[in-house]
């Protein structure tokens, strides 16, 4: 019940909101979201760090299709619940005056529409059905859509047409495959979307590399990967800082999640057939993520091109297949949405200041805004991977186990830390320091509503950065049962 | 010779058929006699009980047929084996039955434009004439539309319960007739409505005479009009297999015209364009359902034995109905011919459903069947179409319905509840989760590839995404768009529109959310009896 509880509230939430009069929706919103977030902590109170599906229920949803309302979590699927329920109290609170500008869809619909994300995306990460999963998964796309089109700059309709189309199209790639793992369970004699019951059938080689190709090709889309990543720097461009942290440091999260859960918990032997080509494609992503980011003049669109170059390290961590790899894989799926969420949180409160998100006409506000220009300075060297702060923990660990796997994926994969401090400190010089624009207004510093929003990650980042034991006690567990059924033992090599 | 043989008539079980067909002859006396002031109440009236009396015919039907069970089918043949009585055919009746009660509603609506229904006031006055302006000063409407749609309802019936050729070319006539009639009879924009109705009756007339030339074919390969008796043919490969092939084809051609199958597919966007709205909401819904009825019923029943034939050519007009209608769909600029192409692409995805037949031995336990997925997708189909149809009558500016897609930007701020429905609407066409047009792809994907017909579902899932592109393109019309000067506004219907609306859109959500209890009466349907 304390799963079902967990995405209701968030869901009720949502509606409650819609329906509150104006004055009242910020308030029952974010009282909702604080609920969440405590049905959050409660959850991971009641959860045992020794592993395995823990916290299940399980009804039968749809008889003649063998759907069920399955739920549980297990390592991987807590850390991903707390990254949500504690980001979003951060993100409605960054969009309190914002959402209500004119030109922007009202408060009242930011927040119901984030509480409506948020309760699919908990959905998402405790779905224990494969078609419960996909019909969440699907339907983060609605709340995902109205975000987008309803808030930010002009032009964001368009980036929010191209935002569905992506993701629907990997949707229903994936649907193809899908349904060809309910033929196989039905061709087996029990016709079931239960994982349990789906990881209990042996399934034939060839029919593994379909379903995989299927199920590959939507979570490439979703985490994004190269080539299919071009909608993610229109996207956050277009849309507001606070919604491009729900997208990018959520609702991503599922692309990377869903590799581990479907890719590799159902498909082992075709995840294994895949390597080759997959580790190529993340690194790929992580170099050609950083140049591009190097490259760009908008703020946002570099903060989105560098979560690609962090999304390759991700991926390419789930497929070198040893326990460091996914272990750091898993660390850096925390990791990255904190550090990501201050990057873009500080950089929407520039924006507000500066009036524009181009790095050219900004210049000199360390003077004007010391507070916001260390927090700025911090976000970007988390992203560099300083020591001290937590990416930092998860790099090396995804950089050894790629040295482990081969000697060449290490080294491309290490370019990239050269690349990220490139992009990170010379973004921060050309906005930060030297002299300010000519005529343009003095930018006033971080108000106190806004350092509170934003202390949590800073703290968030600090304490992993040199204490990531916690973190990584839970997901230890899942990287030994997972790499077990790909048939990996504890060292790395085969069983 | 041999001696005429006086059929029986199973009167309690063609209860449902027959209340529609009286219905509809009582309403042509009211027409005669009944004074102009009380015509419209009455034939309302009238057509409505005699619809809701058929459901609860069917009802009561329904059950008392569960004592006839010969294993996987459940029903009887009455009139002399000419009309199958079973459970497909009771789950098509009071499919039909309940859209087309939807479709009175609509049919009946008189407050968005200014207290006159959406039917021309004379439909034999020449447009732009002077008795056209009388007719219009007169208030005068025609109230013949309710028994021309009793009839075409009572067509919807046969069509799929026929079991014999000639009842089925009878049902299609019955069905087809009206509704060319009322495509024909639209207040505003006449010419475009009697255009679409010429349109659709020559082309409906010749792919009837298809169907024909068909049925004589088989008769000349089986010796019989009757479909167990060509199954029997089928079976023991008597007479010659071009006859059988030939004819095949020429059905198809009739009975694919009739669900508006690629390549048969040209007169959806006139029709549905030029037609008077509410009859496109109900034909649209309807005669799908009911062809579709008739096409499996013809295939799985009489022609079952030579699948391999038939399964190939659906394969082929599946995968081009959804890449074409998908594709066409995206270049329209009206919404009405808009929704035209995309019904085109949903008769692709059902055909994907039908063409996933299997042998009930090759079927695993529990596994969902063609026929269940199909009837399933029908349910979610119509109720979505009749639906968003009905908004499309509400979206107005000074020449009344405006159609034009660029003309409803902005309709997400001018009424968000409309806009919100309509997009509902158009997210369950897109198949996405949690609305009941998702449940419905599934259940056809999920039987066409546990048939191993793999190519089909992996372009269904392509034209799944050029289609999801068409509507979301939509969406963001009515929502991100800025209005083109006054921007649209929004007729506030009467409770007869309103309920079809809110019946629509919740049976869109609950069959999304719950599809449990549809899928399971499709499944307890059975199979068709032979």
């Amino acid at each position: 019940m304390m799963l079902t509880v967990l995405i209701l509230l968030p869901l009720l939430g949502a509606v409650v909101t819609a329906f509150v009069p104006g004055a009242l929706a910020r308030l029952v919103g974010l009282g909702f979201a604080a609920a969440t977030l405590l049905a959050g902590v409660v959850t991971a109170t009641r959860y045992d760090v020794g592993g395995g599906m823990q916290l299940t229920e399980t009804h039968v949803w749809i008889e003649s299709l063998g759907v069920h309302y399955a739920l549980g979590v297990d390592g991987l699927g807590l850390l991903m619940v707390l990254l949500t329920v504690v980001l979003v109290p951060i993100v409605l609170l960054a969009g309190w005056k914002e959402s209500d500008e004119p030109g922007n869809s009202g408060a009242k619909a930011f927040f119901a529409w984030t509480l409506a994300l948020e309760a699919m995306s908990l959905a998402v990460f405790t779905a224990t059905d494969v078609l419960l999963f996909y019909v969440v998964f699907e339907a983060t796309l609605i709340p995902a859509y109205f975000l987008i089109g309803g808030f930010g700059r002009a032009g964001r309709g368009r980036a929010a047409t191209k935002f569905l189309i992506y993701q629907l199209a990997g949707g229903l790639i994936m649907l193809a495959s899908v349904i060809g793992l309910y033929v196989v369970s039905a061709d087996a004699g029990n016709p079931s979307f239960l994982i349990s019951d789906l990881a209990a059938i042996d399934i034939d080689p060839v029919t593994q590399r379909w379903l995989f190709v299927g199920f590959f090709i939507a979570f490439a889309i979703k985490a994004p990967m190269f080539p299919v990543h071009t909608w993610l720097a229109d996207t956050t461009e277009k849309a507001t800082t606070g919604t491009s942290v729900l997208l990018v440091c959520i609702l991503d999260k599922i692309g990377t999640f869903g590799m581990l859960r479907f890719c590799l918990g159902l498909l082992p032997d075709a995840s294994q057939w895949a390597t080759p080509v997959v580790v190529v494609l993340a690194l790929i992503s992580i170099i050609y993520g950083a140049l591009v980011a190097i490259g760009q003049d908008d703020v946002l669109r570099l903060i989105g091109l560098t979560s690609l170059s962090h999304f390759g390290f991700i991926v390419l961590g789930i497929f070198v297949f040893s326990s460091t790899g996914s272990a750091g894989a898993i660390l850096y799926m925390v990791n990255h949405g904190i550090a990501t969420a201050l990057m873009f949180l500080v950089a929407g409160f520039l924006i507000r200041r500066t009036g524009t998100a181009s790095i050219r006409e900004m210049g000199g506000v360390e003077k004007a805004a010391p507070v916001l220009a260390g927090f700025f300075l911090v976000g970007g060297l988390a992203a560099a991977g300083l020591p001290g702060l937590s990416p930092f923990v998860s790099e090396m660990m995804v950089i050894i186990a790629a040295f482990d796997h081969h000697w060449l994926v290490g080294s491309v994969a290490v370019l990239a830390i050269v690349l990220a401090a490139f992009y990170a400190l010379w973004m921060y010089q050309r906005t930060m320091t030297g002299p300010g624009r000519e005529g343009a207004a003095v930018v006033p510093d971080l108000d106190r509503r806004e350092v509170g929003i934003l202390a949590p990650l800073l703290l968030a980042l600090v304490l992993f950065g040199f204490y990531p034991m916690p973190l990584l006690d839970v997901i230890n567990p899942f990287v030994q049962d997972s790499l077990a059924s790909v048939g990996i033992g504890q060292e790395g090599g085969p069983q | 010779m041999t001696e005429f043989v006086k059929p029986s008539i199973q009167y309690f079980e063609l209860w449902p058929l027959l209340a529609v067909f009286g219905v509809a002859c009582l309403g042509v006396v009211i027409e005669a006699f009944a004074p102009r002031a009380v015509r419209y109440t009455a034939q309302v009236t009238v057509a409505l009980l005699g619809l809701v009396g058929a459901l609860v015919g069917v009802v009561l039907v329904a059950r008392d047929v569960q004592s006839y069970d010969d294993g996987a089918a459940r029903g009887i043949l009455a009139v002399g084996g000419t009309i199958a009585v079973d459970g497909p055919s009771l789950f098509i009746w009071g499919l039909v039955l309940s859209l087309a009660i939807a479709g009175v509603l609509l049919f009946a609506e008189r407050h968005l434009d200014g207290g006159v229904s959406a039917f021309a006031g004379q439909a034999a006055t020449v447009p732009g004439t002077d008795a056209e302006t009388a007719a219009i000063a007169a208030n005068s409407e025609h109230t013949e539309v309710y028994p021309l749609m009793m009839f075409a309802v009572f067509g919807m019936m046969l069509f799929p319960a026929a079991n014999d050729l000639l009842t089925m070319f009878v049902g299609l006539e019955v069905l087809s007739l009206p509704l060319y009639l009322l495509s024909g009879l639209a207040r505003r924009r006449r010419l475009l409505s009697q255009e679409a109705a010429l349109k659709y009756f020559l082309l409906g007339a010749f792919s009837s005479g298809f169907f024909l030339y068909g049925a004589a074919l088989l008769y000349g390969y089986a010796g019989s009009m009757d479909f167990a008796a060509i199954n029997e043919a089928v079976r023991n490969d008597v007479g010659s297999s071009s006859l059988l092939l030939i004819g095949t084809g020429l059905l198809s051609v009739g009975l694919l015209f009739k669900v508006g199958a690629v390549p048969f597919q040209a007169w959806t966007p006139d029709v549905y364009q030029g037609a008077p709205t509410p009859v496109v909401a109900f034909m649209s819904a309807g005669t799908k359902v009911a062809a579709f009825g008739a096409l499996m019923r013809l295939f799985y029943v009489a022609l079952g034995a030579d699948r391999w034939s038939w399964q190939p050519m659906l394969w082929i007009i599946a995968i081009l109905s959804m890449f074409v209608g998908a594709a066409l769909a995206i270049t329209q600029s009206d919404i009405k011919r808009l929704l035209a192409y995309s019904s085109v692409a949903h008769t692709g995805f059902i055909l994907t459903g039908v063409l996933g037949v299997q042998a009930s031995d090759q079927l695993a336990v529990g596994e969902i069947t063609s026929l269940q997925a199909v009837l399933f997708y029908l349910v979610t189909y119509g109720f979505a179409t009749i639906g968003a149809f009905a908004v499309v009558s509400l979206v107005r500016d000074s020449g009344g319905e405006t159609t034009a897609i660029d003309r409803w930007a902005g309709l997400g701020k001018e009424s968000p509840v409309v806009a919100a429905v309509f997009a509902f609407f158009l997210l369950a066409m897109a198949g996405i989760p949690l609305t009941s047009g998702f449940v419905g792809k599934l259940a056809v994907f999920s039987a066409a590839l546990a048939a191993g017909a793999w190519p089909v579902v992996v372009a269904a899932v392509l034209a799944s995404i050029v289609a999801a592109f068409l509507y979301v393109r939509v969406i963001k019309v009515m929502y991100f768009d800025e209005p083109v000067g006054a921007g649209p506004s929004v007729a506030y219907p009467s409770v007869l529109t309103a309920t079809t609306i809110a019946v629509g859109a919740a049976l869109t959500l609950v069959l999304g959310v719950i599809p449990g209890p549809v899928l399971d009466l499709a499944g307890v349907a059975g199979e068709f009896i032979r």
